[in-house]
């Protein structure tokens, strides 16, 4: 089975966000694997082991991107491909799926897998986008894939506790929901290793593509509070004799 | 500004958030002079169509075809187009369900828009529509714009609308319109099986009325400890974020938020938890919420009513201690 993984790169979960426009600035904040993708790419490793093949780690961004490709790497997908482009964050949804779609259909591939959405721009639609490009049939938030005779059995997470099993053709694109397996660390084996796997550079011009934006962001900005939080301070203790009294006395829930 | 409203039922039970999403309509309606349509899409719908008729909509739109008894991302996007086709509108909405989030992206690209998804809000200022949608976890908001001509495409967040402000018609009929569409079974690539839950739970978190819920922060699975002591002197039911119980370290059924159990307790103790959207929607409803976090911009603060920018690890232990004492 040959398997592309789409992996974004996002900001660190602790990096402080400092706004800039319609973005943040990017300078002095550490960038990682985007969560929900390291579960996409766990699952696509499994199945290759099980089912033979290969898993290439697909991702877009500036030159920073390549470290996650080789984090990829390192946890055993065979090769990487960078599409590499500097104002990747001013994509919207559908234009960055378009990029994606073409070079994704260069290889032709028997699965395509994403996570259920990225932590930073949290649009949650390159799947779904990507399986209605490349038309394929899809299925989201998926939580366990069985391969059968080309065609793979699927159980997808509802709302409120419910799941349902969904049967589906290859190819195919699938959303990965976070939590479906455990995900690997890499190994120092599997570091070294990396250092020889291929990385492929792609750019939009080169994969042929325009696009126009369908929407924009006007700008970001923090939220502002819908309610009056009362903050309280001290020591530890100071603070949990304040806060005990005011569950007590003035909220009266404990 | 004429709006369609997709509204969304399985099995022919109505899922409650497309009357937020409707809502959201009647007010964008309002605000634009437009007229609101809604789409009921399924077999053996009908009634739900006459019901949401009392509403106060123009006209509802009822599709039915044997090939969209149980849903499928093909039969619903061939059908939702012919429909949108036909109909024009300016703009589509969705409530942002997990259903939705399957199809509605791919709908709206067939015709080559785009959608801008998991709306908590919007505006109408100098005759432009702008979007309000959640970005880096809930940690910044941002506002969007649709650019090139409609029809646009949007959803709407769970709890972003309130539906008891829903308006009714005047004379309490809307009429129903039945809306044919084509749709062939080869057309319809993957096949829906059955619905199941996991195996029953054995703590029903909706009941409890006090939680104490961990979330990133407590580290390490040894570390809940801690907080199930904290839990205990307060007689509350431990709870978690995601993340907590992806990592395998608190069952599945303790897990608070969109994809798990929605609370409503009468206090929620969040400790760690910074507050994403997908944890917020489960617990917002909470009379009293406390957080404690060490990032005094965590979003989770915008709702609580008592915080503690300070460490977990250092106010679990004084809580307890505190809460022992005064039991006495």
């Amino acid at each position: 089975m040959k398997i592309i993984v789409c992996i974004k790169q996002v900001p660190a979960k602790d990096a402080p966000l400092a706004i800039a426009g319609s973005w943040i600035k990017e300078s002095d904040i550490g960038f990682e694997m985007n969560e929900p993708d390291s579960y996409a790419l766990e699952e696509a490793l499994r199945l290759k082991e099980k089912h033979g093949g290969e898993v290439i780690a697909l991702s877009f961004g500036p030159e920073r991107v390549k470290q996650t490709i080789k984090e990829a790497l390192a946890k055993g997908a065979d090769r990487g491909i960078h599409i590499a482009d500097d104002n990747f964050a001013q994509l919207d949804p559908l234009g960055s799926a378009k990029i994606l779609a073409a070079a994704i259909g260069k290889e032709n591939p028997d699965l395509v897998l994403t996570g259920l959405q990225s932590d930073d721009h949290g649009f949650g639609q390159t799947g779904v986008l990507l399986a209605g490009l490349l038309d394929r049939p899809h299925a989201t938030i998926i939580m366990q894939i069985e391969v059968q005779d080309g065609r793979m059995n699927l159980k997808r997470e509802l709302e409120a506790g419910w799941f349902q099993r969904i049967e589906c053709p290859l190819p195919a694109v699938l959303s990965i929901q976070s939590g479906i397996n455990k995900v690997r660390y890499a190994t120092l084996k599997g570091i070294m290793a990396a250092k020889k796997k291929e990385i492929a550079t792609l750019t939009r011009e080169s994969l042929g593509v325009s696009t126009d934006p369908t929407q924009k962001i006007e700008k970001i900005y923090v939220p502002t509070k819908t309610k009056k939080t009362e903050f309280i301070t001290g020591t530890p203790r100071e603070v949990a004799a304040k806060l005990v009294e005011k569950l007590k006395f003035e909220a009266r829930v404990i | 500004m004429n709006i369609l409203v997709v509204t969304e039922q399985r099995q022919g039970k109505w899922n409650n958030t497309s009357f937020e999403t409707l809502v959201a309509a009647q007010q964008i309606t309002s605000a634009t002079s437009g007229t609101l349509s809604v789409v009921v899409i399924g077999k053996g719908v009908a009634g739900l169509a006459q019901e949401v008729a009392g509403e106060n909509v123009a006209e509802v739109l009822l599709v039915e075809h044997d090939l969209l008894e149980n849903y499928t991302p093909d039969g619903y996007c061939i059908a939702l187009k012919q429909v949108i086709e036909a109909a024009k509108p300016d703009l589509v909405l969705f409530p942002h369900t997990y259903q939705v989030r399957d199809f509605a992206p791919k709908l709206a690209a067939s015709l080559g828009k785009g959608m801008v998804g998991d709306c908590i809000g919007f505006r109408h200022e100098g005759g432009k529509l702008v979007f309000v949608r959640q970005m880096f976890q809930g940690r910044t908001v941002a506002d969007v714009t649709f650019t090139g001509a409609a029809p646009w495409f949007a959803s709407f967040q769970s709890g972003a609308f309130r539906a008891d402000l829903l308006a009714a018609h005047p004379s309490r009929k809307a009429p129903v319109n039945a809306v044919s569409v084509g749709l062939k079974p080869e057309q319809i690539r993957t096949k829906p099986l059955e619905l199941f839950k996991e195996a029953k739970s054995s703590v029903d978190l909706t009941q409890a009325r006090l939680i104490v819920a961990i979330g990133r922060g407590i580290k390490a699975p040894e570390n809940i400890a801690q907080a199930e002591a904290l839990a205990k002197a307060m007689g509350a039911e431990i709870a978690a974020s995601r993340p907590i119980c992806d990592e395998g370290w608190l069952p599945m059924e303790r897990q608070i938020g969109s994809s798990g159990q929605t609370v409503a307790p009468k206090l929620y103790m969040a400790l760690g938890i910074s507050g994403a959207i997908q944890h917020v929607v489960g617990m917002k409803g909470a009379r009293t919420i406390v957080a404690v976090n060490k990032d005094q911009n965590a979003p989770i603060f915008e709702i609580a009513d008592y915080g503690v920018v300070g460490d977990i690890f250092e106010v679990m232990p004084a809580l307890t201690e505190e809460l022992q004492k005064t039991k006495g």
